[in-house]
This record gives structure tokens, C-alpha cells and sequence, in this order.
């Protein structure tokens, strides 16, 4: 397919301003462009279907099941969409916000903050919530942030370490060391959870906090967290909560309840707003009583019947402009408000049983990674097809978009050899589980008769598997003409 | 209302399969003391209900003024095809590439919106974007540092308040030491960050600030408005070695505050030390061009704490929009919204003659003025006569009392403008 620049031809346009109604003005030549606008010249027809034409060469949950592990890929509600193009919300200029003079114009946008924040509080056990981060490792940042601020303030010890699972996204690491931390992995043991022993012999004065994901990337849930997070504040450190997998438990207990201080949400995951192919998401995050004075500025409070903005002087400053993601936010709010509280327990409780119905039915064929009953995904391996018959957890992952499903997240976590992870999610049915299910049997049969076609696989796309070495080497990122 | 599926029959079904007799099986890993017994949370709502109230708390929005409210973030047309096409869901429902083989339209999109950003700027390469101006300024700040293996970032007093905020928090754990000030520092200094135009609106050339940073080994950051680049001279023309953005004014709707796009660009020589994603193309076995994510090594996913950033998404859709906009304005309608921008703003200008324009030099679609009354008070009255009149400087720390931020899109008809004027010398007396 053509790219859009090899499209056009000169003089042709699509959407032009009106003709000017003003005089025309001219700029000194030293802050003039000086050199070639080289813009593609289109029809509005030639940018549409261009564009659709693109859209068709995509998966997408609308169209696709999705079963891509970590990433919780539900069913995105088109009510959401609706509420999130009104234009009262996409209008509203986020400056509004900070004067006094314009805040009465955009009370309806501030109570969306405000009470949101308060549901997540709710929702997560936790004191208060901030909307401002933009998407779950910058939740983790901010978090990490606030850890750091924390003990600054408690003029104690030097606390420079953050521990963090061998299980962990690779995000939760990367974070730590932006905010200044050190890192030190903890250990799984050979149930796939976190090895206790060790990592308590990890804690001590050093230790800043401990970033725990729960249930874990291999889908099980730490029997521990509440010993660990007492071990954490027994001596001093505090424990942040990677929401990642809270579809799992959502409704039926708490971050806050488990003993963690701080934590984010990914709320394009847990509330089902669109992931727009990568993004935008949303990684508010909420903070236990200890940590709220260091919460970004500025915060929305309600103020008799108004909502208005406060800052505070312990802060650690902005972490997004104004309200980070606002229409993310949005559609999240619309769906808790639509869920409420009974709706939640009915989500992680669905998004468990199809999780380990997906299980029951591969787990004599495709090898779990750890035995017994998983949360809300379930990691299988492909290790064994991979050496018996050279089919690896990339030829599965390809041979599934030939059968019209998107592949589970494969390689991941590292702790698993030749992993697929597999998240259903709770908005699949029965018959989709098991078409899936169907595929993966079918494509473990190939495995063993006729490898062959696996290893070619994919074709029914619009491309084969792709040369990602040659891309890294003759790097092409741009057609800049 | 919840949108799980499985139905009572189905549940018993599916318990036996897995082999459990019933639902609180599955949760007997949770210790019983740590469940929650209820949740202070409104009912949930039918879809028509949701729909009324969310209509509701919308008009207590007053997004009808006529508006001069800029900073930033502008009230610019946006196509009816940039919403019908980045409104289809074969877009907005996939996540993240990582089966490039499913997801051609995503990675040629990102590919293309590269591309669109490197015509823009006159830079080389271009990431797959990152969230926000603000965050944008903070990416290439450490990027900056790692190239030259130097700490200090010197803010230029051009740089939005806001993005300068979010910087000293973003960069508060990490080496970088920052500091105000307008030129680079001999030694030490790893990058002078400025904006053009400036945050009150006046326009520089920056390629004599390149040279003096190149001479001591630093760089130059340039923040730029997308939009001025139809009519002002490229970061890649004024010798910067990394460009960033705020992507809201090409596509995307001021939807208080997010979701925007943070757009950098920079010098091919640097890509490998660039943060965020990039699709590159490459072909099949069978020799047809495709498109995936590239140079992966850098990022959190495979480096863990050695990655470049902990950033693990882009702003996609964001950059789907600004794409498709860029291509509905083309060559032509880019240039053209930039003439017309910059044309009714000088129109305003000069209609204001009871204020005292404060910008030293030339304009683009914002400038400064001092009101002889108090900027805040004339805002508010402003207000009564349904306009958006500007930003007060002192909510953000950039000017007096009666100083006024007064932005003009394409948007403003020649009638608006006389009205308006006619209204902020009454309202401002």
C-alpha cells in the first residue's frame, strides 16, 4: 500500500480556512520559514480513504477477540464514546480552570475530577486520588515520586533502594531508577509468587518501598502481600501497587486494605476505555493518608457547593499540565458510574472464570507455567513444541491471526520460557473462549504433523512476518521526500 | 449495568469445566479478612440514565464563548474527517503493534505521522510521540544529557511556565541540574530548552543561541507551535538539535487539558538515544514493504532499568488525528491557517490601542498586552459578554496584575474581532 506521501498531486486541497477577511500581514524574514512545506497535497476522498483503507489492516477489540495478557483488552462501551465527544467536555479549555474569573464556566468538568478521584479513593481503599498522570508508568513515577518525597520529609535515614519482583513489567524498574531509586529484583519461587524468605532478607533500612503487581504477571495472586506489606512498614518502607491487573480482584478487595500506601490505576484497562492503539490511556494514581500532602498540584476540592483548586506546600510539584487525560477519565467515570459497586464484583469475577476456563480446556496440551488456578489471565508455555518440534510462542502467536484472533502476549513475562499470556477478559463469551481454545488445540495438532505451515504463518494478512533485523538496520522512520 | 456476558447456565457450565463448585472457589486466595464488604459508591446507572446525567454535568460547561483563551492550547477548526476517521474502532480499540503482521494500518499511521513531523520541523526523525508538550520538554531534557554526557539544563525565560513546572517535578529525582537563565553555560551544560514563539507570544530566531550552545557542546531544545510552522522558520532551520511540541493545536480538541500529543524530533545522529517508540519500515519474505516497531532495545520492556525512559506507550490515536489533519490542511491549508492566525492577530493588535502591547518583537497568533484596568476583573466581565478574553499572566506567573495573554485562530471572523475589541476597551476602562 502507497504511503500518504505517495499520493496527491500539486494544487489539490482538502479543508482550507476562509478566505481572509483581514488584511494580510507579513513577518520579519529572520523568523520566516525559509524552507519547503512539503505537505502531501490531497482530496478529502483521497485522505479518507487512504486512511480507511489503513483502519481495515488492523485488529481491533471491535472486531477481533483480544486476548493480549497484561494489557486487558474488555469491550469498550459506545455510550462511553458518546459522553466523551460531548462538546460541553471537548470544547473546554483547561485554562478555565485556573483563574478565578473563568472557574464558574467549568464546574461540570471539575466535578468530574473531583469525583472521580474520590471513587478511585473508594474503589482502591486509599485516602485520595490524582487524575494527572498520563498513563501507568507515568502513574508509576509519579508514584516512585511520592515515595521519595516521603521520606525526605521524615528527615530519617538515607532511603535509596525500591525492591521489585523478577515478574514485574519492565516499566516498574525503568520508573524507579527516573525517580532515583536503585533497584533489586526479588526472586519468584517455584510457585510463580514472591519468594518470602528472600525478600526478606532484601528489606532493611536502605529500602525505600517495594513495587508489587497483584495478582502477579503469571495471573496469581501473592498469598503473602499482607506479610510483606507488613514487613515493608515494619521497617519504614512503603508499599506501591502496579494497578496492571486489577480487573482481577476490582470490587472485591483493595489495594488500600492489603496494606499498600500508594498505587496507580490503568484506567483504560480496569474501565474499559478505548486503548487507542497504544494510546492515550490514563495512570491516575491514589495515595494513602501518609502521602497525601505530597500529591501533585493542583488538587480539585470541593468548596461548599463549589469545586475550586488547592495547591499545597509539600507537594512535588505538576505532573501533567492541567488534569491529565481529562476524556479518559471521563469515559472511566461514566463506566463506574454505570457499573457501580455490584457491577465491579460481577467484572473480576467473569474476567476470573473466563480466565480459567481458557485454562481447564489448554492446560493438558500447552503447559502452564505454574500449577493450580490463575486470577484474571493465565501463562502458558510453548517451550516443550519448542524443542520437540521447533515451534516456538512467535509461530502460535502468528498462526492465531490466520484463525481471526489476536495472539496473547508472547515473551512475557521473562520469567516464563516461550510464555503466552492470555487475558480474556470479562465482555468475551463462552463461544469465543472456546473458538479460541479450538484454535490453540488445532495449532498444537500442526505442531506436531506439520510444522511447516506454523512456521509460515502468517498468511492471510496483508504482509508475512517482517524483517525487524533489516528494519534496525537500514533504519527508514521517515519519508521525508 | 455491567458488560460481562457469561449468564447463569454458562456459569455453571463453565465452574464445572475448571472444576470448582463455585465462584468464591476461585477467590479463596484472597484472605477473608481482606475482602471488601461494600463499596460507598452510587448504584450504577442504565445506559439512558448515564446518558442524561452526563448531558447535564456537561451544559454546566459554558464551551459557547467566543474565544481568545490560548497559552498553549488553541481553539482551532478541526476537519469533520479527522473525528469520522479516527473514530473508527478497526483504530481506537487495537492497543500497541506488537503483532506488526494485525496492525499495518497502526505502524504505517505512526510511520506516516513521523514523517509528517520531520516536514514540519525540517528535523530527521521523529519518535511515535509522547504524551504531552510538558512531558516532551522533560524527554529531552535527560535526552539531551545522555548525548552529551553533561547535567545542566538552562531554561530559557521563553519556555511555557507550565512545561517549566512539570520539568523541575519530572527531573527531580533524576542528575539533571536546572536552572534558569538565556544562555549556555561553558562546561557543563547539556542543553538551553526555549520556545518559539515564546510563551507571551513574541517570535525569535534562535540560530545564533544554536551556534553559542554548539560552541560549548550543548544543545539546543526548541519548543514550537505545529501550527506556526506553515509561516515561522523550522527548529530544524534554526539549527536545534531536538524539536518538541504540544500536538493539541493539529487535530486535536482542547478537552480540558488531555488527551494531548507530545511531539519530538530530532538529528538522525541522535535517534539511537531518543525515548519512545519508532515504526520503521522493512519488507516481508516476499518482499513487500511493511512496517513495525523498531530499535526496541532502548526500551523498558527489554532494558528494564536501563531503559532509555520508563515511557511504555505513545499518545497513538493522538497522533493518528494530528496526522490526518495535517493531511486534510495539506501544503497549502497548513500555510494558509498560518497566514490567517497570524493576520487576524496583528488585526486585533492593532485595534487595541487603549493597552500596551508588551511583546519586544514580532508575533504569531498570541501576544501581550497591559489593560489599563486589572486583567483578572476584565476577564470576569469579559465573561458576562460570552468571550473568553485571554489568560490573566499572573494566574501563571508571568506578569502583572493587568497583564493579558490574547490568543487569535483562524477561527475569529473580522466581525468577532471588531466586537471583541470593541468590548475589552469598554470592559477594561
Amino acid at each position: 500500500m502507497k504511503t500518504i506521501f505517495e499520493m496527491g498531486a500539486p494544487g489539490r486541497h482538502a479543508v482550507m480556512p476562509a478566505p481572509l477577511d483581514v488584511p494580510a500581514a507579513s513577518l520579519p524574514d529572520a523568523v520566516k520559514r525559509d524552507t519547503p512545506l512539503a505537505l502531501p497535497e490531497l482530496s478529502e476522498l483521497d485522505v479518507v480513504r487512504h486512511f480507511t483503507q489503513l483502519s481495515r489492516r488492523n485488529f481491533g477489540v471491535d472486531s477481533h477477540y483480544y486476548p493480549l495478557g497484561s494489557c486487558t483488552m474488555k469491550y469498550n462501551p459506545k455510550i462511553m464514546e458518546a459522553i466523551g465527544a460531548l462538546p460541553g467536555f471537548t470544547r473546554l479549555h483547561p485554562f478555565t480552570a485556573m483563574t478565578d474569573a473563568y472557574r464558574k464556566i467549568c464546574q461540570g468538568a471539575l466535578e468530574v475530577v473531583c469525583e472521580m478521584e474520590r471513587l478511585l479513593a473508594e474503589v482502591s481503599g486509599m485516602t485520595a486520588a490524582c487524575l494527572q498522570p498520563m498513563a501507568g508508568a507515568h502513574g508509576e513515577l509519579t508514584g516512585a515520586l511520592l515515595i521519595a518525597a516521603y521520606h525526605k520529609a521524615q528527615n530519617g535515614v538515607l532511603r535509596d533502594t525500591l525492591l521489585i519482583p523478577d515478574s514485574a513489567h519492565g516499566t516498574n524498574p525503568a520508573s524507579a531508577v527516573m525517580a532515583g531509586f536503585k533497584t533489586v529484583t526479588i526472586p519468584s519461587n517455584a510457585q510463580g509468587v514472591v519468594d518470602f524468605d528472600a525478600y526478606a532478607a532484601l528489606m532493611g533500612e536502605h529500602v525505600a518501598g517495594v513495587m508489587l503487581t497483584c495478582p502477579n504477571t503469571h495471573g496469581l495472586f501473592e498469598p503473602r502481600v499482607a506479610d510483606m506489606a507488613l514487613l515493608a512498614h515494619e521497617n519504614g518502607a512503603l508499599m506501591y501497587y502496579d494497578g496492571a491487573n486489577l480487573n482481577a480482584i476490582v470490587g472485591r478487595c483493595r489495594p488500600g486494605d492489603l496494606g499498600f500506601d500508594v498505587m496507580h490505576f490503568n484506567l483504560h484497562k480496569t474501565f474499559a476505555t478505548p486503548h487507542g492503539m497504544g494510546g492515550p490511556g490514563s495512570g491516575a494514581i491514589a495515595v494513602g493518608e501518609r502521602l497525601v500532602p505530597f500529591l501533585p498540584n493542583p488538587r480539585v476540592v470541593k468548596d461548599g457547593g463549589t469545586y475550586t483548586l488547592q495547591d499545597s506546600a509539600q507537594s512535588i510539584g505538576r505532573i501533567a499540565p492541567f488534569f491529565g487525560n481529562f476524556l479518559v477519565a471521563l469515559r472511566a467515570y461514566a463506566y463506574l458510574r454505570a457499573v457501580g459497586a455490584e457491577g465491579l464484583k460481577t467484572v473480576s469475577e467473569n474476567a476470573v472464570l473466563n480466565a480459567n476456563y481458557v485454562l481447564a480446556r489448554l492446560r493438558d496440551v500447552w503447559r502452564p507455567a505454574y500449577d493450580g488456578l490463575c486470577m484474571h489471565e493465565c501463562v502458558l508455555s510453548a517451550a516443550t513444541f519448542a524443542s520437540k518440534h521447533g515451534i516456538r510462542a512467535l509461530d502460535v502467536a502468528k498462526a492465531l491471526l490466520d484463525r481471526g484472533f489476536h495472539a496473547p502476549t508472547v515473551y512475557f513475562p521473562l520469567t516464563v520460557k516461550e510464555g503466552l499470556m492470555i487475558e480474556p477478559t470479562e465482555t468475551e463469551s463462552r463461544e469465543t473462549l472456546d473458538a479460541f481454545c479450538d484454535a490453540m488445540l488445532d495449532i498444537a495438532r500442526l505442531a506436531e504433523t506439520d510444522a511447516d505451515v506454523l512456521h509460515q504463518a502468517p498468511r492471510t494478512m496483508p504482509v508475512g512476518r517482517l524483517n525487524e533485523a533489516q528494519a534496525a538496520k537500514n533504519l527508514d522512520c521517515a519519508c521525508t521526500g | 449495568m455491567d458488560w460481562s456476558v457469561i449468564s447463569g447456565t454458562e456459569k455453571r457450565l463453565m465452574l464445572n469445566a475448571v472444576g470448582v463448585a463455585d465462584m468464591a472457589s476461585l477467590f479463596a486466595v484472597v484472605p477473608e479478612a481482606l475482602r471488601v464488604n461494600a463499596l460507598d459508591m452510587p448504584e450504577g446507572m442504565s445506559e439512558c440514565c448515564l446518558s442524561s446525567y452526563f448531558e447535564g454535568l456537561a451544559r454546566r460547561n459554558c464551551a459557547g464563548c467566543v474565544s481568545f483563551l490560548g497559552g498553549g492550547y488553541y481553539d482551532h477548526y478541526i476537519p469533520a474527517a479527522v473525528d469520522a476517521l479516527a473514530g473508527r474502532s478497526e483504530f481506537f480499540t487495537a492497543y500497541t503493534p506488537y503483532q506488526p503482521e494485525c496492525s499495518q494500518g497502526t505502524l504505517q499511521a505512526i510511520y506516516e505521522y513521523q514523517s509528517m513531523i520531520c516536514r514540519i520541523t525540517d528535523m530527521e526523525c521523529a519518535n511515535a510521540s509522547l504524551y504531552d508538550g510538558g512531558t516532551a520538554t522533560f524527554e529531552s531534557a535527560i535526552m539531551a544529557a545522555r548525548i552529551t554526557g553533561k547535567s545542566r539544563v538552562v531554561v530559557h525565560d521563553s519556555l511555557h511556565p507550565v512545561w517549566r513546572e512539570m520539568l523541575l517535578t519530572h527531573a527531580s529525582g533524576s542528575a539533571l541540574t536546572i536552572e534558569d537563565g538565556n544562555e549556555p553555560v561553558a562546561g557543563d551544560t547539556a542543553c538551553v530548552i526555549a520556545q518559539n514563539p515564546a510563551f507571551p507570544g513574541t517570535l525569535q530566531d534562535f540560530s545564533e543561541l544554536a551556534r553559542r550552545c554548539h560552541d560549548v557542546g550543548a544543545l539546543l531544545v526548541l519548543a514550537v507551535n505545529p501550527v506556526s510552522l506553515g509561516l515561522v522558520k523550522t527548529p530544524g532551520a534554526m539549527g536545534a538539535d531536538i524539536a518538541v511540541a504540544e500536538g493539541q493545536s493539529v487535530g486535536l480538541p482542547l478537552a480540558f487539558g488531555g488527551p494531548y500529543l507530545g511531539i519530538l524530533a530530532t538529528r538522525k545522529a541522535h535517534i539511537r538515544k531518543m525515548p519512545g517508540r519508532i515504526a520503521a519500515a522493512t519488507t516481508d519474505a516476499a518482499g513487500r514493504r511493511g512496517f513495525v516497531l523498531t530499535l526496541q532495545a532502548r526500551e523498558q520492556h527489554i532494558r528494564r532499568e536501563k531503559a532509555l525512559s520508563n515511557i511504555c506507550s505513545n499518545q497513538a490515536l493522538c497522533a493518528l488525528r494530528a496526522l490526518i489533519h495535517l493531511c486534510l490542511l495539506g501544503k497549502e491549508g497548513l500555510r494558509e491557517t498560518a497566514r490567517a492566525c497570524h493576520a487576524k492577530a496583528e488585526y486585533l493588535k492593532a485595534k487595541l490601542d487603549f493597552a500596551e502591547v508588551l511583546n519586544a518583537g514580532p508575533t504569531f497568533n498570541e501576544f501581550s498586552v497591559r489593560l489599563p484596568g486589572n486583567a483578572e476583573a476584565v476577564t470576569a466581565a469579559m465573561l458576562e459578554k460570552k468571550y473568553l478574553a485571554g489568560l490573566p499572566l499572573q494566574a501563571v506567573n508571568r506578569g502583572g496584575p493587568n497583564d493579558l495573554l490574547i490568543a487569535v485562530t483562524e477561527k475569529r471572523t473580522r466581525v468577532e474581532l471588531d466586537a471583541f475589541a470593541a468590548a475589552l476597551r469598554e470592559c477594561a476602562a
